[in-house]
C-alpha cells in the first residue's frame, strides 16, 4: 500500500476538516491517521491516507485539494510518504 | 509512523529554504550513432536523443508533483562529441552543426541544457579534438542548449599546455561572438582537470566513454536548509557544528536518492550517481557563501575561508555519502560567483579577490567559476589562469574547472548580467603582469610525482 500525507495549514476556521474529509470520502480514500494541532492561532494538521481504492490519477487529487484549500483560505498539500521516510528514517 | 513535526520540517525545507532537486540529467551514449556521413551522423543523433529522453520531463514533472519536492532542471549529457563526429567532421564549421543538431533535439524534448560538446584533451589532442575546440565559439554563439567542455588535464596524465593555450584564446573568442548578451557564450563553456565521467551538472556534463548506453544522474542542493540549520547552533563547539550539517546533508541527500530512484525506475533507464553538492542560486537565501558567514566569517573572503569551506565540504559528503547507494559526479560545495548572492556581496565589499577564490578552490567541489573579468584581459592571462587551477587539480587529485567570462566592453566596477540561475556578477580585477613567455612554451606539464607527499 502507497501512503500519502495530506497537510493542511492554515487560518483556523470552521469546517476545514469536514470539507477535506467529505472530499476524501466521496473519492474513496481512506483515512489511516490524522494528527492537528494549533500554532500561533494556524491550523496545522497532517493526515496519512490511503489512496489504492481511488480511481482519479494523484496529480487530479492534489490539484482537487488544492483547490478547495483556496476556497477555505489554507493550503492543502498533497504528497506520497516516500518524501518523509526518505528524509527522517535510516 | 511519520509524524506532523517531521513533515513541517520537510515541507518548512521545501517552502522557506529552498530545498529542491537541482537536476536530473539523463546521460546517453551516441557512440552507436557513429557514421562517416555528416548528414547521417546528425539524423542518428537527433533520433536518439529525441526516442531516449521523450519521457524525461514529463516524468521530471510527474515526481515533482506527487513528492511535493520541486526539480528545477532537467538535462542531458551526451558521449564527448569530439569522439562521435571524428570520422563525419571534416572541418571546425562541420562540429558546428552537431552542435545546431543537439539544440534542436533537447529544444524538442523541452530541457534546459544539453552537455557533451566537449574534447578529452589531457595529454594530447586528435585532429578532431582541436576542430571541436576551434568550432566552440560558433557552437555556441549559435545554439542556445549547447553547453561545451574541455578536459585539459588530470593527475594521470599531466597538464595538456598546448590546449590551455588553445582554450584562453577561444575563451576570449566565445566572448567576442556573444558580446551583445554580456559574453554568456562564456558562461556554457568550462574547462577541467580531472573531469568526471558522470557529472550532472552543467557546463560541465558529459556522458563519460565508460558509461552505460543511458544512465540517471541526480544533483540535489540546498545551500539555505544548511544555512538555516546553523543557526540554531550559533557559538557551539565544532564538533556539534560538523554533526550539525552532516545530519542535515544526510536529509538532503536522501531526497535526491529517492528522485533519482523513482526517476530510474519510471523511465526503466538504469540510476547512475546522486551528486552531493551544495549548489547556489542567485535567490536571497540559497548561498553557500551565507554558511561560511554562519559558520563564523564576516565576509567570505575574510581569514579562515578556506578552512570553513573546507570543514563545509567534508561534512556534506560524509552525511551524503551514506544516505545515497552511489556517489558521483562534482560533490561538495560549489563556489560560482555570479550565481550566488553572497558571493557576489562579497566581490562588491572588495572582501573576495581572485587569489582567495584559488584558494579556495583547492578545498571544495570545482572551481574558478562564473567569474566575470575585463573584456580587455589577454589570451595568454586566461591561459595563465587556467592553468594555475589546471595544477591544483592535478596535484591534488581532485577534479576542479574554471569558467570566466571576460565580458566584452567591460571593464572591472561594470557589471555583467546573465539572467536566471547564472545570474549577474561584477568584473573583478585580474593581475596585471604577463605570463606570455610562460603559455607559450610547446608542450605538456609531465604528471606529478606520486610519493613524496608534501
Amino acid at each position: 500500500m502507497k501512503k500519502t500525507i495530506i497537510t493542511v495549514v492554515g487560518r483556523d476556521t470552521v469546517g476545514i476538516i469536514a470539507r477535506v474529509c467529505t472530499y476524501l470520502a466521496n473519492n474513496r480514500i481512506n483515512i489511516l491517521d490524522i494528527s492537528q494541532t494549533i500554532v500561533q492561532g494556524y491550523f496545522n494538521m497532517m493526515m496519512i491516507v490511503d489512496m489504492n481504492d481511488s480511481s482519479k490519477p494523484f496529480g487530479d487529487i492534489s490539484d482537487e485539494l488544492a483547490q478547495i484549500g483556496e476556497e477555505i483560505g489554507v493550503v492543502i498539500r498533497c504528497q506520497r510518504e516516500d518524501i518523509f521516510k526518505s528524509m527522517h528514517r535510516v | 509512523m511519520i509524524n506532523i513535526f517531521e513533515v513541517n520540517e520537510t515541507n518548512e525545507m521545501i517552502e522557506k529554504e529552498n530545498l529542491d532537486v537541482r537536476t536530473i540529467t539523463l546521460g546517453i551514449s551516441l557512440i552507436d550513432c557513429i557514421t562517416d556521413d555528416l548528414d547521417k551522423l546528425k539524423e542518428n543523433i537527433f533520433n536518439k536523443i529525441t526516442v531516449k529522453a521523450k519521457d524525461l520531463v514529463t516524468t521530471g514533472r510527474e515526481i515533482e508533483k506527487e513528492f511535493g519536492i520541486p526539480i528545477v532542471n532537467k538535462r542531458i549529457s551526451v558521449t564527448p562529441v569530439s569522439i562521435i563526429g571524428a570520422s563525419a567532421c571534416k572541418s571546425p564549421d562541420d562540429f558546428a552543426q552537431i552542435a545546431g543538431v543537439l539544440d534542436e533535439a533537447a529544444a524538442k524534448v523541452g530541457v534546459n541544457f544539453i552537455g557533451g560538446y566537449s574534447a578529452l584533451v589531457s595529454k594530447g589532442m586528435m585532429k578532431a579534438e582541436e576542430m571541436l575546440i576551434r568550432s566552440i565559439p560558433k557552437a555556441l554563439s549559435s545554439t542556445k542548449l549547447v553547453c561545451s567542455s574541455v578536459n585539459l588535464g588530470s593527475t594521470r596524465t599531466g597538464i595538456n599546455m598546448d590546449a590551455v593555450r588553445l582554450m584562453g584564446q577561444i575563451i576570449k573568442d566565445t566572448a567576442e561572438a556573444t558580446k551583445e548578451t554580456d559574453s554568456i557564450g562564456c558562461a556554457k563553456l568550462v574547462v577541467f582537470c580531472n573531469a568526471p565521467d558522470d557529472n550532472p551538472f552543467m557546463a560541465g556534463a558529459f556522458h563519460g566513454v565508460t558509461e552505460a548506453d543511458a544512465v540517471i544522474n541526480v544533483g540535489v542542493s540546498g545551500p539555505g536548509v544548511v544555512n538555516t540549520v546553523l543557526k540554531k547552533v550559533r557559538g557551539e563547539s565544532f564538533e556539534v557544528l560538523c554533526e550539525t550539517i552532516k545530519k542535515t546533508a544526510f536529509k538532503v541527500t536522501r531526497v535526491g536518492q529517492l528522485v533519482a530512484g523513482e526517476a530510474s525506475r519510471r523511465l526503466d533507464i538504469p540510476f547512475g550517481i546522486v551528486d552531493l553538492s551544495l549548489a547556489p542560486t542567485p535567490a536571497v537565501g540559497d548561498s553557500v557563501a551565507d554558511i561560511l558567514c554562519e559558520i563564523g566569517l564576516e565576509c567570505v573572503g575574510a581569514p579562515g575561508t578556506t578552512a570553513a569551506l573546507a570543514l563545509l565540504n567534508d561534512q556534506v559528503k560524509k552525511g551524503g555519502v551514506m544516505a545515497s547507494s552511489y556517489v558521483g559526479g562534482l560533490s561538495g560545495a560549489f563556489i560560482p560567483v555570479s550565481e550566488d548572492k553572497g558571493m557576489i556581496d562579497a566581490v562588491e565589499t572588495g572582501s573576495l579577490t581572485l587569489e582567495k577564490l584559488e584558494a579556495m578552490t583547492c578545498v571544495c567541489s570545482v572551481g574558478l567559476d562564473m567569474i566575470a573579468i575585463p573584456g580587455d584581459t589577454k589570451a595568454s592571462t586566461i591561459s595563465g589562469i587556467i592553468a594555475d587551477e589546471m595544477a591544483i587539480g592535478m596535484v591534488n587529485q581532485k577534479t576542479t574547472a574554471v569558467r570566466l567570462i571576460p565580458v566584452v566592453g567591460k571593464g572591472v566596477g561594470d557589471k555583467a548580467e546573465f539572467g536566471g540561475l547564472l545570474g549577474y556578477a561584477p568584473i573583478m580585477p585580474v593581475n596585471q603582469y604577463s605570463c606570455e613567455s610562460f603559455i607559450n612554451r610547446k608542450g605538456r606539464i609531465p604528471a606529478p610525482i606520486h610519493s613524496f607527499k608534501n
